[in-house]
């Protein structure tokens, strides 16, 4: 999802583990928290900073396509509430940046492999916000699924990691109802703003359901990763869970799913759905979506027309412990 | 390439009356600006009363190797708490 397609390490039977690997195993299986400087396997570490790199990247990223609607809000407090949001994203891209670093790997470091393409950020950010509708629905259903995603992870075996799912999980549910409070607005506003409300949703549906990643019998980096408990459920296990819950919410707009194989499964106590097209899936995360460029240009644009006033305030701040260290000696 | 601004720790007192408490890091030039930096990436939601930073190069920890011989000591010793005494009921509360 936030982290879709995170290359994990191969998985070891159990007698092909060392006895330090076995050790570390058990505490994962008896519910343990891995912390910083405990000792951990490389392959752990390796997923650990690519899957917190990749989630930080998306926070991130995903502040661009709504970012781009707060000059335009309709109201003056549909523009506080949707800058307050993004302001959110930019506080969870940072918790866990701060989760990353405790890897050993530093910020930079990570945002050097964003920028340079080596490390991938969420496919749905490579979407347009076309128009107001687009907003509602990135909260709604963008949100609402990295939610899904967040909230079984606030479990995960590394300390650092957890804690930040807790903390980004608490602040995430008014990022939701802020976009389904759009929704509402516009769904049952006049007919076009309807139309543009089921606009959003037909765009937005398919792209959503891509978020929690290829299908089980396809996604090759599961099996560790569940095993390491940096991962809880499987792709299609969430995936699940959002196309059932968000179904009703749509049902309540007086909107229609863009699929027309939806259908209830008694048995089964879900619905059916279609799959999402995963040959576009591959071409967005390959770099070929409708906005990859327009967005890792502006990330890219915005780091190095930072450059001269990130210098300059560590050049400030040399200085000025200069100038204490100095009054220090006089005052001696 | 800019150098990276250092890495600070950051400890907030959520209310009047408790302990600072680490909740994470964030990258600042300066500790002003960390203080800054800290009120709004771990306050936005009224969640402190007061910020503390410190360098993170300047904390000095445990190693988790260390476990054993630090905390294990203390394992064997239960007449630091109150249960290990039995006081006769007679006596009432103590
Ligand atoms: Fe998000
Ligand atoms: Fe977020
Ligand atoms: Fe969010």
């Amino acid at each position: 999802m936030y982290a879709q397609l995170v290359k994990s390490e191969g998985m070891k039977s159990a007698a092909e583990l060392s006895p330090q690997e076995r050790a570390f195993q058990d505490r994962i299986d008896r519910g343990e928290k891995i912390e910083p400087k405990e000792w951990m396997p490389e392959g752990y570490r390796k997923t650990l900073i690519r899957q917190i790199g990749q989630h930080a990247h998306s926070e991130i990223v995903g502040q661009l396509p709504e970012g781009n609607w707060i000059t335009r809000a309709p109201t003056l407090e549909r523009k506080a509430i949707l800058l307050a949001k993004v302001q959110d994203e930019a506080g969870h891209g940072l918790y866990l940046y701060c989760a990353a670093e405790t890897l050993g790997v530093s910020r930079d470091q990570l945002l050097a492999k964003l920028h340079d393409g080596s490390m991938k950020y969420s496919s749905i950010f490579n979407y347009p916000t076309l128009n107001w509708a687009d907003i509602g629905a990135v909260g709604w259903l963008v949100d609402g699924a990295a939610i899904m995603n967040q909230v079984q992870l606030q479990k995960t075996s590394y300390g650092p990691y957890s804690r930040a799912m807790i903390r980004i999980c608490k602040e995430e549910s008014f990022h939701q109802r802020q976009g389904y409070d759009i929704m509402m607005k516009m769904a049952q506003g006049t007919a076009e703003q309807k139309a543009m409300a089921q606009d959003a949703l037909d765009r937005f549906w398919y792209p959503a359901l891509m978020m929690f990643g290829p299908s089980d019998k396809d996604s090759v980096h599961s099996t560790q990763s569940m095993a390491w408990k940096i991962k809880i459920n499987t792709n299609d296990e969430l995936r699940q869970k959002f196309v059932d819950q968000t179904v009703p919410q749509a049902e309540y707009l007086g909107l229609k799913i863009p699929d027309p194989n939806l259908k209830w499964n008694e048995e089964k106590k879900g619905y059916d759905f279609s799959e999402p097209d995963w040959s576009e899936f591959f071409e967005v995360i390959a770099g070929n979506g409708p906005c990859n460029k327009e967005r890792l240009g502006a990330r890219v644009k915005a780091w190095e027309d930072g450059a001269w006033f990130r210098d300059g305030l560590l050049a400030h701040a040399e200085k000025a412990q200069a100038r204490r260290a100095a009054a220090r000696v006089a005052a001696e | 390439m800019s150098s990276e601004w250092p890495l600070w720790e950051v400890f907030i007192r959520g209310q009047h009356g408790l302990n600072h408490r680490h909740v994470g890091s964030l990258h600042a030039p300066d500790a002003e600006l960390a203080i800054k930096n800290a009120r709004d990436v771990y306050t936005r939601r009224n969640e402190g009363v007061s910020i503390w930073v410190v360098k993170s190069v300047d904390i000095a920890a445990s190693s988790p190797s260390d476990k054993g011989p630090l905390f294990e000591p203390s394992n064997s010793k239960v007449y630091r708490h109150p249960t290990f005494f039995e006081i006769p009921e007679e006596v009432g509360h103590m």
